[in-house]
């Protein structure tokens, strides 16, 4: 085969479609993709869990029969020659197959030897990879012992060993801390330079899509753009502005977003970012009635306003325009009713704080999971946990649900352990698991039938929240369908209506919002923010540095120890410097594990 | 050694230390294969020994004495006197009994004038095997009787037919010495195919099968490295459970140690193709665990002629029972352990063995394929 | 206090009803096994493939290799012309007996002088050699009987008299079927609430479950009572394929029956609910299950007798369930027993339940709250 040239595409996909049968529903995971990418760059699939990412990823491995298209990797046909294409390409599944019982030195002679790297080249691989992704001192150490973002820079080192021409990563990076991110994205960006390998990388993290030199974006199977990243948002140049007005910062994001107009409002920091449907701020007047006194400061666009804007239009195009989401009062109107409260003023203003954490710890055998933990919230504070995979927010969030005993240390929710306390005392909580952890075989209304009955409603009562879990939720559509086969975002909201029957003073979310697409993300917080706003007690983990913007405060977790404690914008204030005037919580949280100078992944 | 060589090492080396480290995979090679061997070792007998038997004598005097002396003295039974047939009754309804043996008040006048008095004997037949057992003891018991009684009394013996029950290969008759060599077959079907199948659902589950697909490891080579690590298994579990047999529980092996390894790795090859097979359908071991009990464990234990005689099924039943490797095997075992190497049994099921495992490999290796769908 | 807890056992039952792999736990193993212990598993000897070697040719050997040839029980393969031919045979298995009459049997006969007959017999199955050695032996004695009675001869001091009780056509399947109603709800109860914790604790529902004021005896009952419910059901339904399909006679009476399944089930669920509360994943729960249930169901008196086992054997049985249920099962179908002659069988499982139910609690309480 002669070699070919850099200006051949290293990847050609024509009209891919594809479907599979999940139980009695025919998927459609994608519907007609067609794409490029150019040898020698890095390009990011992007979309949301369920976007298709993976099943692309599949084909374009030959792991998955073609049914329909052309799928071309290196001038070769994928669909004719799967064997001649493996040969030549590595590819990191999203849960690469590491042996969880092997040591990290054992997976990697493992793989060494199924790609037939010959030994004598092998030592000098080792010795440029081990360095490179920090695994040196751990070779003996059992792969399933290593930490999420070890684990995944072992993944990408088995695939490596021997230097393909195009690599396949399908979202190496998901639920990895920002330090082992960059690490990784350092890996892969020295891989490219050094030997010049192509490289196509998936990611439901937005904010990696500038990182890459050209972008591949999909939702729900269909492709929504292609090209640089700077394509993407200069599309949108001049429609992005940073607001602030005489409001809290809540009511100002919850106004705008209902606004004519304006596409996407988020809170940033003090301030509340807007992407508007067009450019200028002709509408402003409007915005301005409903926000008194909105000053409005133009910012560079991201890539995630691009993409939000997209979206809009989308829905906009496929739907009947949804009406404001109230036309005469706030959106907070559609929030519950104030919980019942035992004793508390009204009001809003925390003064006896409702959780109350101290000197928590946690041992597992020798491994402390949770080290010396303190920190206090108060009543309708949104309170962040922040931290990668491992971290150890979790355990904290497990023991203040009274699942798990502390080792040390004492912890008080609406004055009680939960663990000791009576089990009528739960019910001043609500809960929300990880994985929006429903009863798949049950229906959407046999879900909320079975948790408003736990929580000990019943009557007229059980029946009055049903329905209003119904309509808030938006849910009278899929009433009868298994909750199996809901998409990922009514899930999230069958989750949330399921934690929130008995209208608890409390509420617990651990990672509410993985891999559910922005929008319904924006959704989500615009609920937990009006439940804070009538005085409900919100904490949160989540591994997406982004999200902590929505948090009154938060402690950054590391290692089961807390690195940082305080509101969202002293903490990013704390990692100002000269070359950062506007650092992102990422960086923040990069900058304080570097001072620490602790192994996090270790 | 070529890189296909190299690539099947790895794996194979992979796949021992996995076993290794992984306690479930341990606990069916070996704690699940060391419980079945203890429990029928040493608990399932068919064997009925010590039977309970009530015992009425009406008229008790030498003659019944002489009759019911026998009881007592036999290992088979354990009399028990009762002074009413009504009260025996009661003990048999009870359950404490499971016979009766019952001597009317005219027995011994009748024995000595006419002949022929009737001895009632009066069996619980819910346990029909047991039932049928006691039954054969008690008329043993009785011909003997009369034989004695016969030549005490110097006349030619009093039944025309003397009969020499003759059992060949399993003098003692002893349920163990079949049901041990037997367990074998039941013991490698667990490893080579509940195993085995669970293993590669789990290699699905994890992602590590797709970790593989993605190199350049052919299916074949994934195929043979799963093959190999198991084989070995399959034929220690089986050296292991032989040695157990013949020195803990004294079962005798009277054929050739090559014969019963050689067709032990021909059964292995049909267990392990079976294995293959279901993880290729099954991708979870849930599912893989309930396809291999169902399809190849539960078969191997009723349909193999394990316990229950393949010649007394129903004829739709029997025709099944072809299609279960493990009957040709357990054929084998039973004679290479208690008869020795008898060629027209050995010969015959081997080559059976044989033709399923190439089908069964074969099926294995053509509906494997290097793709996730 | 109730609702909660009907609601877990509604969502419980829904829950097994629609999941796929429930149901098919439910259904196609109790299927499967219902056929293959109906059908296959059977101690009763049909056509057992016979040689006979008879030198003497004569009438009464004639007669006797008749009545051999006439039984249900034995099939003459092969007549021989040498007695060798006979242990080639039974080596290949092609027969698993050999008949062998000596050369002067009619004339002993007719000299009222002892006429030998030889059973050879394959004892590689040593049952079926021992039954074998019956059914022959039991032919042998008729003829033997029949032979004085018309050709003269002193006939024999006494006489066996030999009658069955509760099962006189002595079928195996009379035995083995009531067996599977015991077994088979055994393995539909501990694999449904063995499994269901597991499951949830999977899925992540049960950390769900422990936030809300649920008590640990609610989730206990409300995990609990669908299993006793499923397994009853189980039972009834195989209760009902044993006496129409099977046609096994029902003597006692159904409320005895009902009394000891149910606390049969108690127990079982009390350990199902053990099993669960350990497992940290399915495949361990099924694991678990397996390895309890594997000893549990030989070690019961389901295919060999309690007291054919050495006594330390005979011990460990006390302490399983299905011994005691196996024993009432049989008892009500087949002999009619009553209430009181059960409270022996009752009482030691209703013991176990207690004790299996308050060990789950323990194991609940300790694992979770």
């Amino acid at each position: 085969m002669p070699p070919p040239t850099d200006a051949e595409p290293a990847l050609r996909l024509a009209d891919v479609r594809h479907r599979f049968r999940s139980g009695p529903r025919d998927v459609a995971a994608l519907a007609g993709v067609s794409a490029t990418a150019m040898r020698g760059t890095v390009t990011g699939l992007i979309g949301p869990d369920g976007a298709g990412k993976t099943t692309l990823m599949r084909l374009v491995a030959g792991l998955l029969r073609l049914q329909s298209g052309r799928v071309e990797v290196l001038g070769i046909d994928v669909g004719r020659d799967p064997l001649a294409v493996q040969a030549r390409l590595g590819y990191m599944p999203q849960r690469f197959g590491l042996y969880e019982d092997l040591t990290v030195q054992e997976n990697l002679d493992l793989y060494a030897d199924l790609q037939d790297v010959p030994p004598a080249e092998r030592r000098a691989r080792y010795a440029q990879l081990l360095p490179l992704t920090g695994l040196g001192p751990f070779t003996k150490r059992l792969a399933g012992r290593l930490s999420g973002g070890m684990k995944q820079k072992l993944g990408l080192a088995c695939t490596l060993l021997h230097p393909p021409e195009f690599l396949l990563l399908d979202e190496p990076t998901v639920g990895v801390d920002p330090v082992s991110r960059r690490e990784l994205w350092r890996i892969i960006e020295h891989l490219t330079r050094e030997s010049r390998t192509t490289v196509l990388f998936s990611t439901a993290y937005l904010d990696e899509a500038e990182r890459c030199d050209q972008v591949i974006l999909i939702h729900e199977g269909r492709l929504l753009g292609a090209g640089t990243p700077a394509a993407f948002t200069a599309e949108i140049a001049g429609r992005s502005f940073l607001a602030s007005a005489g409001l809290g910062r809540r009511e100002l994001q919850a106004r705008l977003s209902a606004a004519p107009g304006i596409l996407d409002a988020v809170i940033q920091g003090d301030r509340v970012r807007i992407v508007t449907a067009s450019t200028g701020t002709a509408a402003s007047a409007d915005w301005s009635r409903a926000a008194p006194g909105l000053s409005l400061t133009p910012t560079p666009p991201r890539f995630e306003d691009s993409f939000v804007a997209k979206l809009r239009g989308i829905a906009r195009a496929n739907e009947p325009p949804l009406p404001p989401a109230s036309p005469t009062a706030t959106p907070v109107a559609t929030a519950p009713p104030p919980p019942v409260t035992t004793g508390s003023t009204p009001g809003g203003t925390p003064e006896e704080p409702v959780i109350v954490v101290e000197h928590l710890t946690r041992r597992f055998g020798p491994f402390v999971a949770v080290r010396d933990v303190s920190f206090a919230v108060g009543r309708g504070e949104i309170f962040g946990l922040l931290g990668a995979n491992g971290a150890g927010k979790s355990t904290t969030f497990r023991m203040l649900c009274g699942l798990l005993p502390a080792s040390a240390g004492r912890l008080r929710v609406a004055g009680f352990d939960l663990r000791t306390a009576a089990a009528t005392a739960r019910a001043r909580i609500g809960y929300m698991a990880q994985r929006f952890s429903l009863y798949a075989d049950l229906s959407v209304r046999q879900n909320l039938r079975f948790f408003s009955s736990a929580y000990r409603l019943s009557g007229a009562r059980q029946i009055a929240r049903i329905d209003w879990a119904v309509g808030e939720f938006d849910l009278a559509a899929v009433l009868d369908a298994t909750a199996r086969d809901l998409a990922l975002g009514y899930k999230q909201r069958l989750a949330l209506a399921c934690a929130l029957m008995h209208e608890p003073q409390i509420l617990f979310l651990d990672e509410p919002t993985s891999g559910v697409d922005p929008l319904a993300r924006r959704e989500f917080w615009r609920r937990i923010n009006a439940l804070a706003e009538s005085g409900v007690t919100v904490l949160v983990t989540t591994h997406f540095m982004e999200e902590a913007e929505y948090c009154d405060r938060l402690i950054i977790m590391a290692s089961g120890r807390v690195l940082a404690d305080g509101t969202p914008a002293s903490i990013k204030a704390s990692a100002r410097r000269d070359d950062r005037p506007d650092p992102t919580l990422e960086d923040a949280f990069i900058a304080m594990i570097d001072a620490a100078g602790t192994e996090v992944a270790a | 050694m070529s890189a296909a060589t190299t690539r099947r090492i790895a794996l194979i080396r992979k796949e021992f230390l996995q076993i290794a480290r992984d306690p479930s995979a341990l606990a069916i090679a070996f704690l699940l294969p060391a419980m079945l061997l203890l429990i029928f070792g040493y608990g399932v007998s068919l064997d009925a020994r010590n039977v309970p038997v009530a015992i009425v004598v009406d008229h008790p005097d030498a003659l019944t004495a002489s009759f019911t002396g026998r009881f007592a003295q036999s290992a088979y039974f354990r009399p028990r006197a009762y002074l009413t047939i009504q009260s025996a009754e009661r003990a048999m309804a009870a359950n404490r009994v499971t016979a009766i043996v019952w001597l009317r008040s005219d027995f011994t006048r009748g024995a000595e004038t006419t002949g022929a008095a009737p001895i009632g004997v009066l069996v619980n037949g819910v346990d029909a095997n047991d039932a049928r057992l006691v039954e054969g003891y008690v008329q043993q018991l009785w011909a003997g009787w009369l034989e004695d009684r016969a030549r005490a009394d110097g006349r030619a013996a009093s039944l025309p037919i003397t009969v020499e029950p003759r059992v060949r290969f399993n003098p003692a008759v002893s349920s163990k010495d079949y049901l041990v060599p037997g367990l074998i077959a039941m013991i490698m079907t667990l490893t080579g195919a509940l195993l085995t199948a669970l293993v590669i659902a789990r290699e699905w589950e994890r992602g590590t099968m797709e970790g593989l697909m993605v190199t350049r490891v052919r299916i074949g080579e994934i195929l043979t490295a799963k093959l190999v690590p198991y084989f070995v298994l399959g034929i220690g579990g089986m050296s292991a459970s032989v040695a157990l047999a013949v020195f803990v529980f004294g079962v005798p092996l009277r054929g050739s140690l090559w014969v019963l390894t050689a067709t032990s790795a021909l059964f292995m090859l049909a267990a392990l193709g079976m294995g293959l097979l279901i993880s290729g359908v099954a991708r979870n071991q849930f599912v893989a665990g309930q396809i291999a009990i169902i399809a190849t464990f539960l078969p191997a234990f009723m349909l193999s002629g394990f316990v229950f005689d393949i010649d007394s099924m129903p004829r739709a039943v029997r025709l099944v029972t072809h299609l279960v490797a493990a009957r040709y095997f357990v054929a084998i075992l039973q004679s290479v352990f208690l008869a020795g190497d008898v060629w027209s049994v050995i010969l015959p099921n081997a080559a059976a063995l044989a033709v399923m495992a190439a089908i069964f490999l074969g099926l294995a290796r053509m509906t494997a394929r290097k793709r996730l769908d | 206090m109730w609702r909660p807890i009907f609601a877990l056992i509604r969502k419980e039952l829904i829950a097994v009803f629609r999941d796929a792999r429930s149901r098919l736990v439910l259904v196609v193993p109790p299927l499967i096994q219902l056929l293959v212990f109906g059908y296959a598993a059977t101690f009763d000897l049909n056509h057992v493939p016979i040689a006979v070697f008879d030198p003497d040719h004569g009438q009464a050997s004639r007669e006797l290799v008749a009545r051999f040839a006439g039984s249900p029980t034995f099939s003459v393969r092969k007549v021989l012309d040498s007695e060798s031919q006979g242990s080639a045979l039974l080596d290949a298995r092609a027969v698993q007996m050999v008949l062998v009459i000596d050369p002067r049997f009619t004339r002993d006969l007719y000299q009222h002088r002892s006429a030998p007959v030889r059973l050879v017999v394959d004892g590689r199955n040593s049952n079926t050699a021992l039954l074998i050695e019956g059914y022959a032996n039991t032919i042998l004695s008729g003829f033997a009987l029949r032979w004085t009675a018309a050709h003269g001869g002193p006939p024999p001091a006494a006489m066996l008299d030999i009658a069955t009780r509760y099962n006189p056509a002595l079928l195996s399947r009379w035995f083995i079927v009531p067996g599977v109603i015991a077994l088979l709800t055994q393995v539909v109860v501990l694999l449904v609430v063995g499994l269901s914790v597991a499951r949830e604790r999977e899925m992540g529902t049960f950390d769900q479950l422990l936030v809300t004021p649920l008590r640990p005896i609610d989730l206990l009952l409300g995990k609990g009572l669908p299993g006793v419910l499923i397994g009853l059901v189980e039972a009834s339904v195989i209760t009902v394929a044993a006496t129409v399909w099977f046609k096994i006679p029902f003597r006692g009476e159904i409320g005895a029956l009902y009394l000891g399944l149910l606390l049969f089930v108690i127990a079982i669920t009390g350990l199902g609910l053990a099993v669960s509360a350990l497992a940290a994943t399915q495949q361990q729960a099924l694991l678990g299950a397996f390895l309890f249930m594997v000893p549990s169901v030989i070690l019961s008196g389901f295919a060999t007798p309690i007291a054919n086992m050495p006594r330390w054997v005979q011990w460990l049985t006390f302490a399983n369930p299905m011994r005691y249920v196996l024993v009432i099962v049989r008892g009500v179908f087949l002999e009619g027993t009553g209430y009181s002659a059960l409270a022996s069988q009752y009482w030691p499982m209703a013991v176990i339940g207690l004790v299996t139910l308050i060990a789950a609690a323990w194991l609940f309480r300790k694992r979770t709250v």
